[in-house]
């Protein structure tokens, strides 16, 4: 499949540094256009650095980033690419209204854009709060609400559904898969394995190496066990093996 | 478009936090009134207001800017505002306008105050004054963002304020006339922006014809505030290890 189509993101030999230590050892994958790509692995292995690089805030030392077409970081991408940090990164000391008014200026995003992304992350009730004052739950999808202003076509979401319970969840994954059905490509990083089961593909990382990228069946065939955790596991002991 | 959303923004991040635009555009004020029953004297206290609305624009901008600048780093805002098509200087200008609005206030009170209540008559014209005032609000948030750049968390913010305030008041011509001082000390005086600012404000206030010296003065304050914006933007970088 997609094997006409250039992919969304397309990663060569990436290393990237921090401080003394070498944090990602020559990536090279691909992500395909138009589907939900999860980025799984123990916190510390280097999913973070792996989506600020390809998102073009990250100081890169080797290797190369093609996103949609562009080198990472390329001005043009900016506008296209909708961006959520860990932490949820809004204004602490501004409502979510006009956090998102905010962001949809600098993107130039329609002025109906702040309304449409409140509904999607089901945060209606809770427009006209300051940032400080909400839960945790609530401020990672406000947070995820500004990476949605301005309907950006490719989504890279470092961990958005952290201390969210099950229905939000839930609907947030249908959001993702809606968003993923009109084409949009995301990349969605996580730690929880029980989301792996709703990408179209998986990337694992394990200390800044790739050990599998694979769509869940074709992990799940290649390691003879139905659990994507177990599949994980099963992978690094392979690799001590070898 | 995006500097203005910005300083709107910013704007309203002030307006949802009443106490800090208090004590921004009352304390000043405050100050103001405790110096003139403290000096109990007429002559002495029109020397000392003019310093006084030279310093507080500046401090109190530079504090502010330098934390809330911070707090943009740390919160991960800057990250996101990186990855967007926002540009350095339309967030340094975004800041600027903001507190320059600020300022405004602030000096506005200020001035109102100690030429009413406090029966301050300077000679010179108001228009030269609130400018100078301006002028250093500007060169605080200026400096504020800078300095923001090389401290890690609010904590050692704050404590760039003694360290950027101090040795310009000293070294100002307010205590001891600069041409006084040693050599060397004269010297670094005359590389400090405060240094022309003070006296901008003297000559303000002195009245008569304002001549070269005055605008020399002005010039050399808004060409470090530009100098302060350059180098503050050279430290917002795209890419962050």
């Amino acid at each position: 499949m997609m094997s006409s189509e250039e992919p969304a993101i397309a990663v060569t030999g990436l290393r990237v540094v921090r401080g003394a230590r070498e944090v990602l050892h020559g990536l090279s994958f691909q992500v395909p256009k138009g589907q939900i790509t999860g980025l799984l692995g123990p916190s510390g292995c280097g999913k973070t650095t792996l989506i600020r690089s390809i998102v073009g805030v990250q100081v890169v030392a080797g290797g190369e980033v093609t996103v949609l077409g562009r080198p990472a970081g390329s001005a043009e991408l900016r506008r296209l690419i909708g961006y959520s940090t860990q932490n949820p990164a809004i204004y602490r000391d501004l409502s979510v209204l006009e956090n998102l008014r905010y962001f949809a200026a600098v993107l130039g995003a329609p002025k109906t854009d702040p309304a449409r992304v409140l509904a999607e992350v089901g945060l209606e009730g809770a427009a006209h709060q300051l940032g400080g004052t909400l839960s945790g739950g609530q401020l990672s999808r406000a947070s995820l609400a500004v990476s949605l202003l301005g309907s950006p076509r490719l989504l890279t979401l470092d961990e958005p559904t952290v201390g969210l319970d099950p229905v939000l969840r839930k609907e947030l994954w249908e959001l993702f898969q809606g968003l993923a059905d009109r084409g949009v490509t995301i990349l969605v990083s996580s730690h929880v394995m029980d989301e792996a089961a709703r990408c179209q593909r998986l990337v694992m990382l394990r200390d800044g190496e790739i050990l599998a990228d694979d769509s869940p069946s074709g992990l799940r065939a290649r390691t003879g066990t139905e659990d994507l955790e177990q599949a994980f596991l099963r992978l690094i002991e392979e690799r001590q093996a070898a | 478009m995006i500097t203005l959303a910005t300083a709107r923004r910013i704007g309203g991040q002030l307006r949802n936090d009443p106490r800090t635009i208090a004590l921004m555009v009352l304390v000043p004020t405050l100050i103001m009134i405790l110096l003139y029953y403290v000096i109990d004297n007429e002559q002495a206290f029109a020397q000392w207001a003019p310093v006084l609305l030279s310093i507080f624009p500046f401090l109190v901008m530079f504090l502010v800017t330098s934390i809330s600048t911070l707090r943009e780093r740390t919160s991960g805002t800057l990250e996101r505002l990186m990855a967007s098509p926002l540009r350095q200087l339309d967030l340094l200008l975004g800041y600027g306008l903001a507190f320059g609005v600020a300022a405004v206030l602030q000096v506005t009170v200020a001035l109102a105050v100690s030429l009413t209540w406090l029966g301050y008559e300077p000679r010179g014209d108001l228009w030269a004054l609130v400018l100078v005032a301006l002028l250093n609000a500007l060169l605080g948030t200026a400096l504020g963002l800078l300095c923001s750049a090389f401290a890690r968390s609010e904590f050692q913010a704050v404590q760039f304020m003694p360290l950027v305030m101090v040795p310009q008041i000293l070294l100002g011509g307010v205590i001891v006339p600069r041409e006084q001082m040693a050599t060397v000390l004269e010297w670094i005086s005359n590389v400090l922006p405060m240094s022309y600012a003070l006296e901008a404000m003297r000559l303000a206030v002195i009245g008569g014809d304002l001549g070269g010296d005055f605008w020399r003065d002005i010039a050399v304050v808004a060409g470090c505030v530009l100098l302060a914006l350059v180098l503050g933007a050279a430290t917002l970088k795209r890419r962050t290890p």
